[in-house]
């Protein structure tokens, strides 16, 4: 440690302006503060540090990540050998075969995002700041596993730039970057980001895997199925045909985008969130709330026309993203709601029109990305009333005593 | 040839004074006509030409319009005109003038043009004015060209119609860019070119 702390004294000279490193300033200065807690200190003012700053506050959330992560990887591999008919494929073939699969989707996302990260601080002369270690993981979770990497590396670096360095960068973002990188996909690439060929991996990787596919495959997911049926209660199934329970689609071995499958991988890394105090517990029961509820109510008109409006609220809120969006989305403390009461408004808002959308637009078989961007835009004017509300109540309060 | 003012009247639009850049005028049939080339060049002359003689007409009867009708008298004029165009475009590029739909009826409601009445024409002789008309005319016409130019070719990836993007590409794994084609990505398209603008134009840029 101390050597390396020595060895970065040393060379840090080559760094500053006028060395002979000087364009790469921010670069080192972002490697030196993430090897190193930097020792500068605020020159005015009063200010309270404790030791729980943003970097060990994105590291508890790419720990919370880690379930998602590495069931996701294990389903990418479950769901190629049950479509190559070989369902009975050991544990750490479909392991290996997820790693190699995701593996280059997020490497690309790192690489384009932090890129324009480090070239953008430079440029600026900002330091650089951990924002993207968050996003860049955030990113190959909710994509499909078939998303071409091209299309990764054109959605992140518009999202960086438009969503991010253009309000200022990491903490001045209005929407949240992975989702805009998302639904820039969505809309731009709309024939590879949904349909039967985006959710299952069916090519060999690495000479991992690879095979002709059963007969009954179809890679369609259960959302997807229920917004394309023409009956009240569609039959969910998987890849090859057998239904799927809803116990199933809280495991989450079932087609989807990559991290979102598992509810309970999810739930676990809630836990972690909640436990260490990293996200609001008041946004995440309220999403949940609001599309239990909005499931509910439309579980009361069941209609032909609106497929989706036949299943019940558990799988409302077990399948698709839903339970992702409501962790790890709507929980964002930048683009979310930052008043107390404005939390819960704010959470129980995205989850009714997260269901709202899936079932009463045939367009859209998910809403939960669509919900939580629009309320992204709607939080600050939620923080407004409620602080509004507070001074007003107070004010009464005033007047009555005197 | 041309005076100072004149001068000034017809060149200044097209970069430092641009209607759609600098003024923020005009966005929204920016944003409805440019996701193809075509229409936008058509649009870019129509409201070229509608700009033109407006600011020429209401110019020359500029002494004679008591001031607290002016608003009406400029619009049955542009009205006018906007007519005019629209039956010309239907005679001779019924194509064009079903692709354009009501975007040219809506020239009427363009702030150029009103912005140009106002702020120019009422006070200047006909000759700067009519300038000034084509030069903001122009101006206006070669965002549209520049706008529609990208989104056409990544949204379509054909320019004029013609595809330009070669068949490899598409082989290869590209795709056309569908979100360029919808207003959102036109919107994010006018706002680089004004950013690209006010960096190369630094006493434009606001006070920090």
């Amino acid at each position: 440690m101390k050597g390396l702390r020595n060895y970065l004294s040393r060379i840090k000279p080559n760094f500053m302006p006028g060395g002979k490193y000087s364009k790469l300033q921010s670069v080192f200065e972002g490697f030196e503060s993430f090897l190193f807690t930097p020792n500068t200190t605020s020159t005015s003012g009063v200010s309270i540090h404790d030791s729980n700053d943003s970097k060990r506050t994105m590291t508890v959330v790419i720990v919370s990540l880690l379930p998602c992560l590495l069931f996701g990887m294990y389903n990418i591999g479950y769901q190629h050998y049950l479509a190559i008919g070989q369902a009975g494929a050991g544990f750490w073939d479909m392991f290996l075969y997820g790693l190699a699969a995701l593996l280059p989707t997020i490497v690309v996302s790192y690489v384009v995002g932090l890129g324009i990260e480090f070239i953008g601080a430079q440029i600026r002369h900002h330091e650089i700041q951990e924002g993207f270690l968050v996003t860049g993981l955030l990113i190959p979770l909710i994509c499909p596993i078939n998303t071409p990497l091209w299309m990764i590396a054109v959605a992140t670096a518009f999202a960086v730039i438009f969503a991010k360095e253009i309000f200022g960068g990491t903490g001045m973002n209005i929407f949240n970057v992975a989702l805009i990188t998302r639904a820039f996909l969505f809309f731009a690439y709309p024939a590879k980001m949904s349909g039967d060929a985006a959710f299952v991996a069916t090519e060999p990787v690495f000479g991992l895997g690879g095979g002709t596919l059963v007969d009954a495959f179809s890679g369609a997911t259960p959302l997807g199925q229920v917004a394309t049926a023409t009956t009240a209660n569609p039959q969910i199934t998987n890849i090859v045909g057998e239904p799927i329970s809803t116990l199933d689609a809280f495991i989450g071995l079932i087609p989807g985008s990559v991290g979102e499958t598992s509810t309970l991988c999810i739930l676990i890394g809630a836990f972690i969130l909640l436990f260490t105090g990293t996200a609001s517990w008041k946004i995440m029961l309220s999403v949940f709330a609001g599309g239990l509820f909005m499931g509910w109510i439309a579980n009361m008109f069941p209609s032909a026309t609106y497929p989706a409006s036949s299943l019940s609220p558990i799988d409302q809120v077990c399948l698709g993203g839903f339970a992702f969006a409501a962790v790890f989305m709507a929980t964002d403390p930048v683009t979310g709601a930052r008043t107390e009461t404005g939390k819960f408004i704010y959470g129980f808002l995205i989850g009714v029109i997260a269901i709202l959308i899936r079932v009463y637009n045939s367009g859209y078989p998910e809403g939960a990305m669509l919900a939580v961007l629009l309320m992204n835009a709607f939080a600050p004017l939620i923080d407004y009333f409620v602080v509004q509300s507070n001074i007003k109540r107070r004010l009464k309060r005033a007047k009555v005593n005197n | 040839m041309l005076s100072k003012i004149s001068k000034e009247a017809l060149l200044g639009p097209l970069s430092r004074n641009n209607p759609v850049l600098v003024q923020i005028l005009g966005i929204c049939s920016c944003l409805a006509v440019t996701a193809k080339l075509e229409p936008a060049i058509v649009m870019g002359i129509s409201v070229t030409a509608i700009t033109a003689f407006s600011n020429l007409i209401i110019s020359l009867i500029r002494n004679t319009i008591p001031n607290n009708i002016r608003i009406i008298v400029q619009l049955v004029v542009v009205a006018a005109l906007v007519i005019i165009v629209d039956q010309i475009l239907k005679a001779y590029n019924y194509e064009m003038s079903k692709a354009l739909s009501v975007f040219i009826g809506l020239i009427i409601t363009n702030c150029i043009l009103m912005g140009r009445l106002e702020a120019f024409a009422l006070s200047n002789k006909p000759w700067p004015s009519f300038l000034d008309g084509i030069g903001n005319g122009i101006g206006y016409a070669i965002i549209l060209v520049v706008v529609a130019f990208f989104r056409e070719l990544l949204g379509s990836g054909t320019l004029f119609g013609f595809q330009v993007i070669p068949q490899a590409f598409y082989d290869m794994g590209y795709s056309n860019n569908g979100l360029m084609i919808l207003p959102p990505m036109a919107l994010v398209t006018v706002g680089c070119i004004i950013w690209w603008h006010r960096s190369r134009n630094k006493d434009l840029q606001e006070e920090q």
